[in-house]
Parts: structure tokens; C-alpha cells; sequence
């Protein structure tokens, strides 16, 4: 666990302008050192300013960005203690992998042989060996990327930062990166902060994720909790698929929340999992893999629904189900692992649906 | 006859109208008459030998490198600051400004000759190769412009800012990155600011005072007829020099897109 690491950024109220354009509205947190710490959230929403803003190649227009609890306000980008990772890799075409990685090496008081030793240490952290003669332009897309880890590494930086730096390559080399880059993370032991549009390689890579929506920090939590308690339906929505099923809320007593969800029944909710009103229709969301069909002769551990099949989609090792729920036009998407054993159903099938309170939360 | 022949007939016209003039030159250069006419009566280089004697061609000669290769430098240095300051830099009325710098291109030579001259008599300014400099880089700087616009264009902004993020300065950042990224631009901008200051007659006429630099010579010696095949002879000469200047400005061009690793998409050749 991180919880107990010490701060190593922190915002405080940040605000940024472009003219009338408000990108950055009044960004609070704290990222801690040695986290692999994302910023997530769709184009637009100021996750690449917030992180250029750390760089130091965007001023803010008002606000605190504190790094090692120092004051980065008139700090500029060349001596800050960050290091990026550019989308584009920014890799220097007129020269070659070992002086690009050795760029930042330039004003370093070691020897020439020391240096040379250090560009290929880096090298060799980044599985690019004996790399160093080649020409930059010449390197693949996965290998610009290491080039481009390399020489922000080899500074030995406070922070790393990673704008999108998987998004350019297919997908096969995208996961194998992930994993790199976590155990490079857990190597070198520097805070990583990650921008990225896409959730599933936030929940893969991350030790916490902050979601970012119209320049707005919507939750900042550990993945998991991302995933599982969304605090609004936007992040529930945005992070992994979630069925969103219309509900009205009963009653509200002590810690227990009483709702009736259509297709579902009257259900109680414990209050941790209804985050604070926000004022919209009431619904609650439900996971696709909390749904399980039963078998015939299978009991629901805690409570089951009657379904009807209207869409299968088949991926192999798993089928998706879109079923009608207990009679209603209420549509849920549900998950079912493809084991030896159970068939696959075809459209129109009568199912039973099992779920669980537990894994219902209710955003109103 | 069909279509495809007939585009080709006139794509044949077209070249050699073109550049029949231009092979005549080195013919009667070396031909033994001094009357320009066919048929060609023999093979001399008696008028490369007249040419060599001809001291007040070394002289004009002089004065149009001095005026050429400070023009080419000069006009370059102005447009790699206007280049970088249109395609980084946003700054009120910007259109307008590049609109009035890049004027020039449009505007009638003898307009810019006689308003420079008519201003550098009122204020007094003597006319010598220093005015024609002037003139000649006003008129070429917005060549420098376009070409170096379309090279700082295609320079990815964030090899300049992953410079300033591994520590170096705005300065050395333009240095180590810029310049060397958008050289082969630079060449091509010295090399046509070169030449178009090289063959520039009417400015060099009427601000060159005394000192005329080889256009106004030229012309001035086709007065005479017994000059006239010295000239074709120096004209030779000038055809050959661009020929090899532009090849080596196009190997640069290549050598560079090579280095870099670039799409090649067309130069001068």
C-alpha cells in the first residue's frame, strides 16, 4: 500500500483559463511519492493540462502546484524535478537512440566514459541493449517508447509524467507496455503520473486514479473502489459498463437506504453505498459480472429475478447476455463465464437472474 | 491525332521553348564569329580569354557577391524570425503583419526601386552596393519567409519542449533542436535569396550608384556588339555555377531527409 507515503504533489485550488475557456476548475489533491497515479477522463477534460501544468509548460491562472512541498510557481520547465514521457514520444530525428537517451546528460559534470555508462544502464532498463548506434527514426513504435522512457529516466526525476504514452501503439504491444511499465515503476520507485484516456489501462496500471470530467476532479480513489463504488453515474458510466436500472428511494433511516428498483424489487442499500444526492432521477447500477444465470436446479444465495434473453454476444470465453428483467422493459447487460458445462442460450430464453444487494449502488 | 499526343506535342514546345535559349548560350559562347547567327563557324575560347582580361567585370563581378551573399543572409535571418514568431506565437493583428511582410512578393519591383530611391535621395543616403543591399532584402525576405514557414511548420512542438524538460534553455534548445531540424530550409532560403538577388536588374540599376553589380553590366555591355559573346561566355559560366549550386542545395535537401528519416515530399530537382 501507498497510504502511508509521504506527499509528493499537490494542487491546491487550481484554476486555469484559455481566454473565456475555463479548463482547469479549482483542482484539489495530493499524489504521493512513489504512487503510479493516473489521470483519467475523456478528450477535453484537462487531463493533459493538469499534467502539463505539473511540467511545467502551462502557467495556471491561479491556485498551487506544489511538488516535494516546494512552490512551482516560477519554476520553469527545464529545472523542475519532472521528467515526461510525450505522447508523440518527441524523440530527436537528427540523432541517434544514445545521444537522445544522453540528451539530458549534456550540463552533468560526470566524465564522457561515465556517461556513456549511465545512457547504457538506461538503455538496458528499458530491454534496448546495445541500442545506442542506431539512428532515432529508424526504431519502431514500441522502441521510440522506451527511447523516450529512457532519457526521462536517466535524470533520476522526483516525478515521471506519461502523456498517453500507450495510445499509439496496437494493442498486443499496449498491454505488454502496461506490464513493463508497472514493473518499471516498482524498479526505479518514482512517482509515475499517467494521462490517459482509457480506463481499463488505468485500472491495470494504477495505485489510484483521479477522474477527471469538464476540468473537475469527479472522484480520486484507489481502482477498485473506482470500479466498485463509483461516486456519480458519470464515473460509473465511464469506467467499465455499468447497467443503470430506474429505482425510486423509499425511505432513509440510520444507515440503510430502501429503494424499489424496477425489474428488481423493493431492496435495502447500505448508505456507503449511496453516495451523497446530486439531484438527478434515482437509479441504481449493477455490474454485469455481479448478474449470474442459474441453472435450472440452482438456488439463488441471495435473491434471483426473473429474465428474458433478447441479445447474446459471444466472446469466447465469455458470453454477454442482454435480458429483460422480471416482466418489465428494464434491459441488463450480464456477464457469464463460458465453462465446460454450461450452454450457451439462445435468444429468448426464459432465465433466472441472480444478484446481490451488495453489489447494487444508487446514485440519485 | 488523339488527345495523348497532342498534350505531348505541346509538353515537347513547352521545354524547348523553354530552355533552347539557354543551350544557344554555352553555343555561341564557344563559337569563332562574333556575329550571333548559324551557322557556327568554329570552336574558340577566345571569349573566355576576353572575359578573364576584363577588369571591370571582376569588379561587378565582386559587387554582386558582396550584394547576393549578404542579401541571402540577411533576408534568411529575418525570415527564420518571422517564421518562428507565425507559426509559434500568437499576437494581435498577426495576419495583417505577415500580410505586410510578405507584400512584397506582389508588389512591381519598379515600385520598391523607385519609392527607395526617391526616400534614400530625400534623407541623403549616398547610393553605393549598400543600397541595393536594402532593396534586395526587402524584396527577398518574404521568399526567405514562405520557404522557412513551411520548414518551422512541420517541426513537432514537443521536441522542443522535451528539450526544455531535460534542462536546456530556450537558447540552447534552438540550438540543439531547432536549427539543426530546420536547416535543410535554411539552405534552400539562402540559395533562392541568393539567386533572385543575383539576377535582379532594376533595383541594382537605380540604387546601385556607381557601383553596378553584374545584372547592370551585363546589360550595359550588350550596347556593344563586339562584347556581346564575352557575355554569352560569362552567362555560360553563371548557367554552370546554378546548375552545380542547385545540386548540391538538393543533396543537403536529401542527405537531411534521410538523417531524419522524413517523407521525402519534393524539392528543387
Amino acid at each position: 500500500m501507498t497510504s502511508d507515503r509521504p506527499t509528493m504533489i499537490e494542487f491546491r485550488d487550481v484554476h486555469k483559463y484559455y481566454g473565456d475557456y475555463h479548463a482547469l476548475r479549482g483542482i484539489n489533491g495530493t499524489i504521493r511519492a512513489g504512487e503510479f497515479f493516473s489521470l483519467l477522463g475523456p478528450s477535453g477534460c484537462g487531463k493533459t493540462t493538469l499534467l502539463r501544468t505539473i511540467a511545467g509548460f502551462e502557467d495556471i491562472s491561479s491556485g498551487a502546484v506544489l511538488i516535494d512541498g516546494k512552490s512551482m510557481a516560477n519554476v520553469p520547465a527545464n529545472v523542475r524535478p519532472t521528467n515526461m514521457v510525450f505522447q508523440s514520444y518527441a524523440i530527436f530525428p537528427h540523432m541517434s537512440v544514445a545521444e537522445n537517451v544522453g540528451f539530458g546528460l549534456r550540463k552533468d559534470p560526470r566524465s564522457k566514459p561515465e556517461k556513456a555508462r549511465a545512457v547504457e544502464e538506461a538503455l538496458e532498463m528499458v530491454g534496448l541493449k546495445g541500442f545506442g548506434v542506431r539512428a532515432a527514426h529508424a526504431l519502431s513504435g514500441g522502441q521510440r517508447q522506451r527511447v523516450a522512457l529512457a532519457r526521462a529516466l536517466i535524470l533520476k526525476p522526483k516525478v515521471l509524467l506519461l502523456d498517453e504514452p500507450l495510445s499509439a501503439l496496437d494493442k498486443k504491444m499496449r498491454e505488454r507496455m502496461q506490464i513493463e511499465l508497472i514493473k518499471l515503476q516498482r524498479q526505479v520507485g518514482i512517482t509515475f503520473i499517467l494521462v490517459t484516456h482509457d480506463q481499463e489501462e488505468a485500472l491495470v496500471m494504477s495505485d489510484r486514479i483521479a477522474v477527471m470530467f469538464d476540468g473537475e476532479i469527479m472522484q480520486l480513489d484507489d481502482p477498485e473502489t473506482l470500479y466498485r463504488r463509483p461516486n456519480s453515474k458519470m464515473v460509473a458510466d465511464f469506467i467499465g459498463t455499468m447497467n443503470f436500472i430506474p429505482a425510486t428511494v423509499l425511505s432513509e433511516a440510520g444507515d440503510k437506504v430502501e429503494v424499489e428498483a424496477k425489474g428488481l424489487g423493493r431492496v435495502a442499500l447500505d448508505i456507503s453505498a449511496a453516495p451523497p444526492a446530486k439531484g438527478e432521477s434515482p437509479v441504481v447500477g449493477l455490474r454485469p459480472e455481479t448478474l449470474t444465470l442459474l441453472y435450472d436446479d440452482q438456488k439463488a444465495p441471495e435473491r434471483e429475478t426473473e429474465g428474458l434473453v433478447d441479445e447474446v454476444i459471444y466472446f469466447g470465453d465469455m458470453t454477454y447476455y442482454d435480458v429483460y428483467l422480471g416482466g418489465t422493459d428494464v434491459e441488463v447487460r450480464l456477464s457469464m463465464r463460458n465453462v465446460p458445462g454450461r450452454p450457451v442460450l439462445d435468444v429468448g430464453a426464459k432465465v433466472r437472474v441472480a444478484w446481490s444487494p451488495s453489489a447494487l449502488v444508487l446514485f440519485r | 491525332m488523339n488527345k495523348a499526343t497532342g498534350l505531348r506535342t505541346y509538353a515537347v514546345i513547352y521545354l524547348v521553348f523553354l530552355y533552347a535559349p539557354i543551350i544557344l548560350l554555352p553555343m555561341f559562347a564557344f563559337n569563332n564569329s562574333k556575329v550571333i547567327a548559324f551557322p557556327l563557324s568554329g570552336f574558340t575560347v577566345e571569349w573566355f580569354g576576353q572575359m578573364w582580361d576584363d577588369a571591370q567585370l571582376f569588379r561587378s563581378l565582386q559587387n554582386s557577391m558582396i550584394v547576393s551573399v549578404t542579401t541571402a543572409i540577411l533576408a534568411t535571418a529575418l525570415g527564420v524570425f518571422a517564421a518562428r514568431a507565425t507559426t509559434r506565437y500568437r499576437f494581435p493583428a498577426k495576419a495583417g503583419i505577415m500580410g505586410l511582410i510578405m507584400l512584397p512578393l506582389v508588389l512591381p519591383e519598379m515600385i520598391v526601386a523607385m519609392s527607395l530611391l526617391v526616400v534614400l535621395l530625400a534623407i541623403g543616403v549616398p547610393l553605393s552596393i549598400f543600397t541595393i543591399i536594402l532593396g534586395h532584402v526587402l524584396i527577398t525576405t518574404p521568399f526567405a519567409v514562405a520557404i522557412l514557414s513551411s520548414a518551422f511548420q512541420s517541426l513537432d512542438r514537443s521536441l522542443e519542449e522535451a528539450s526544455y524538460d531535460l534542462g536546456e534553455t530556450a537558447l540552447s534548445t534552438f540550438r540543439l533542436i531547432v536549427l539543426p531540424l530546420v536547416m535543410p530550409g535554411i539552405i534552400s532560403s539562402l540559395l533562392i535569396c541568393f539567386t533572385i538577388s543575383l539576377d535582379e536588374f532594376i533595383i541594382a540599376y537605380f540604387l546601385g550608384g556607381s557601383e553596378t553589380p553584374l545584372s547592370a553590366y551585363i546589360y550595359g555591355q550588350f550596347r556593344f556588339p563586339a562584347r556581346v559573346p564575352a557575355m554569352l561566355a560569362l552567362g555560360t559560366i553563371l548557367v554552370a555555377v546554378s546548375i552545380i549550386l542547385l545540386a548540391i542545395a538538393e543533396y543537403f535537401r536529401r542527405r537531411g531527409i534521410a538523417k531524419t528519416g522524413g517523407k521525402d515530399s519534393g524539392g528543387f530537382l
